[in-house]
């Protein structure tokens, strides 16, 4: 049984309709990478695995979220707050509000394994100290004692992230943790974190729109497109034979070295936008394959000769 | 080559270029000099796309706009098609900004939100001062706004009406009203979806060949530059430290190649792991005598930190700013 199943959920904020029939799962040990343009709902999704959606006056309508076999829909606030940063941490798009400028670094990641395990204030400190050196931080004890604006944005999402680890999830949810870092940075801070889930045999799900990032580091793949799944696949699928025809395109989409000049396309028309969402399958204005079935009804996602697809005309 | 004197087949070069900011100067905070552009020459050959790549804050924008005197120059030189950009009058000025332009990242920022797309692509030519009759101005609007893929029923939209692809296709029409021979690009799908920073690029290479345009491309986005450019200038804290003559020119310079080592290649066929940099950048306002890499350099000596090493030429265009360089 997987660790986390999402089944078929949909969700409502006032009117709008922004997520419909979300299903993915993800087991121990595995890097499940969820990708999409901007407003797809990447950030819907994981609020929802959080418990969070209430916060942004959001309800989830339909379906089921399954963690470690217990239906999280429904359950009360309370108890949602002890799977949060227990059993299941964020590091969230924005980490900058993640931590408290007014106190000392060590403080805070101390505090979470004093809430979530019990530790005395001595063990949490040895226990922090050695996860700030594990993420490669230099010098822990003097960074311990910092306060988050002595530190560099890289340093500062590696303390996020340490933080995260420090009450000892099964699942941690990553909504583009190193999105506003440099290259060389982001290249680090992704290494560390796939060594540390394998190491550990945690679940990440990690949200990000970089196609290089989820090539580097993810065993499966969800590709979201205006609200809905197009495809769930493995990683050598998604890339080699993708059953979605977004899927396909997404990947022509992105330059690699010795490819021709002039061979980059991009594809025709506009991201839709979450008020006029087209009938049917909503890629359709923008897919080659499109048939007038594409425009009357929306596909299924169903299971292909690998994974599962969104798409009335993709070979099975 | 002496970079101090402009090549024919260069359409612009600048020499020793530098651009200082300051800060503080009260009481409280003594005032701060930092070289934000740092003794920068460099070419950007006709008809070719020349890349600049670099970590936030080296000084990639600051250069772009120190190429188009939008910012002055504390010290060194910019020749436009051998002209030298710091003694021309205001007049001429005028009549060559006309042939050099640029596209900015944020395509939100760069048209005002209360002009239609037609005023807005109207308004270069009456900064020119040139009178269009209504006639003239509808077909410049309609050739522009179709020579970068737009329907002509957009014209009397508003910027909130259009997407942020739409929208950068208009910031490139507009740059393009006056005829340029050069753009500048600072990160112009920076702020935009894979699946249309693919679109807008394939717009720029189709424009590059239909126009006979020079790009300054600059972009953070590493495969793009490699795909996008015929020459690649990395910069670290305000110096080119390399510039590669080609995508698959390999850096021989220690931060060019962490940097190009950093981009994730998007196929899972091939994986790898990174070396992880040790050290921290350091603050843009400390001055630094020698290599500014050499407290993250894997390869630093002593004579890296205490001497400045020059931009020295490899052959085949490859030029590297490294005592050691690798192999
Ligand atoms: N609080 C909210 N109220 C109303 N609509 C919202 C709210 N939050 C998100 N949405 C809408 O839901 C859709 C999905 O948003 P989401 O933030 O999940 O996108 P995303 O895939 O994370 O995008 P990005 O890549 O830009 O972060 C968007 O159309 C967005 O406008
Ligand atoms: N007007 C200004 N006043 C003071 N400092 C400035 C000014 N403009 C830029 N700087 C500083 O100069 C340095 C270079 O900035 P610049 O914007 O050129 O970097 P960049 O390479 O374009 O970075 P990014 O990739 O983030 O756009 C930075 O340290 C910046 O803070
Ligand atoms: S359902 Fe039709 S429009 Fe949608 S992806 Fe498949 S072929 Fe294209
Ligand atoms: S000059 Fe010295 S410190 Fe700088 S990159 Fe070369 S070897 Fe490294
Ligand atoms: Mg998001
Ligand atoms: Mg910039």
């Amino acid at each position: 049984m997987a660790l986390l199943s999402v089944q078929g959920i949909s969700v409502a904020i006032g009117a709008l309709c922004p997520l419909e029939g979300v299903t993915f799962d993800i087991d121990k040990g595995e890097i499940l990478g969820l990708v999409g343009e901007s407003g797809s709902g990447k950030s819907l999704t994981a609020m929802c695995v959080m418990g969070l959606l209430p916060r942004i006056g959001g309800t989830i309508t339909k379906g089921s979220i399954a963690f470690d076999g217990r239906e999280l829909i429904g359950l009360p606030e309370i108890e949602l707050r002890r799977l949060r940063g227990k059993r299941i941490a964020l590091i969230s798009q924005n980490p900058m509000t993640s931590l408290d400028p007014i106190i000392r670094i060590g403080a805070q990641i101390d505090q979470v394994s004093i809430l979530h395990l019990g530790l005395s204030a001595t063990t949490a400190k040895a226990r922090s100290l050695d996860l700030i050196a594990q993420l490669r931080i230099p010098e822990p004890e003097a960074i311990h004692r910092a306060y988050p604006h002595q530190l560099s944005g890289g340093m500062k999402q590696r303390i996020i992230i340490a933080m995260a680890l420090a009450a000892d999830p099964d699942l941690i949810v990553a909504d583009e943790p190193t999105t506003a870092l440099d290259v060389t940075i982001q290249a680090q801070i992704i290494q560390i974190m796939v060594e540390l889930v394998r190491d550990r045999g945690l679940a990440l799900m990690l949200i990000t729109h970089d196609m290089g990032v989820v090539a580097q580091a993810c065993d499966r793949v969800v590709v979201l497109y205006a609200g809905r799944v197009a495809e769930m696949n493995g990683i050598g699928e998604i890339f080699a034979e993708p059953k979605h025809p977004y899927t396909r395109e997404l990947i022509r989409c992105i330059p690699r070295l010795g490819q021709e000049p002039g061979s980059l396309k991009g594809i025709p028309g506009v991201v839709p936008s979450i008020v006029d969402y087209p009938d049917g399958c909503r890629f359709n204005p923008r897919c080659s394959n499109a048939q007038a079935l594409c425009r009357d009804e929306a596909p299924a996602l169903e299971p292909k000769s690998s994974g599962l697809a969104a798409c009335h005309f993709s070979e099975v | 080559m002496d970079a101090s004197v402009p090549r024919d087949d260069s359409l612009v070069t600048m020499t020793d270029l530098t651009r200082e900011f300051s800060s503080g100067g009260s009481l409280m905070k003594p005032r701060r000099t930092m070289r934000a552009v740092n003794n920068v020459s460099l070419d950007v050959p006709r008809g070719n796309v020349t890349g600049v790549v670099g970590e936030s804050g080296c000084g990639k924008s600051t250069l772009a706009r120190l190429v188009l005197r939008l910012l002055e120059a504390t010290e060194g030189t910019v020749f436009f098609d051998g002209k030298n950009l710091a003694t021309q009058s205001q007049a001429e000025m005028r009549k060559l900004r006309r042939q050099m332009q640029m596209v900015f990242q944020d395509p939100y920022s760069a048209i005002d939100p209360r002009y239609t797309i037609r005023r807005a692509l109207l308004e270069p030519f009456q900064v020119q001062g040139e009178a269009k009759t209504a006639a003239e101005a509808k077909t410049t609007v309609e050739e522009l706004i179709s020579m970068v893929g737009l329907s002509t029923r957009m014209m009397d939209s508003f910027p909130h009406q259009l997407s942020g692809g739409q929208k950068q296709r208009v910031g490139i029409a507009r740059a393009l009203a006056l005829r340029p021979s050069f753009l500048v690009l600072d990160e112009p799908t920076a702020s935009l979806d894979v699946s249309i920073q693919a679109q807008i690029i394939d717009l720029l290479e189709a424009l590059k060949e239909e126009l006979g345009l020079t790009y300054l491309f600059i972009s953070h986005d590493l495969s793009l530059v490699r795909y996008f450019c015929d020459r690649v200038v990395v910069m670290y804290l305000g110096r080119v430290v390399e510039i590669l003559s080609g995508a698959e020119t390999q850096p021989r310079h220690h931060y060019a190649h962490a940097l190009l080592e950093s981009n994730f290649e998007p196929d899972p066929t091939r994986r790898k792991i990174v070396t992880m940099l040790g050290g921290e950048i350091p603050s843009p306002f400390a001055k630094i005598p020698g290599c500014a890499f050499a407290a993250r350099c894997p390869a630093a000596s002593d004579m890296c930190k205490r001497e400045r090493p020059p931009l020295s030429n490899l052959g085949d265009g490859q030029m590297v700013a490294c005592h050691n360089p690798m192999d």
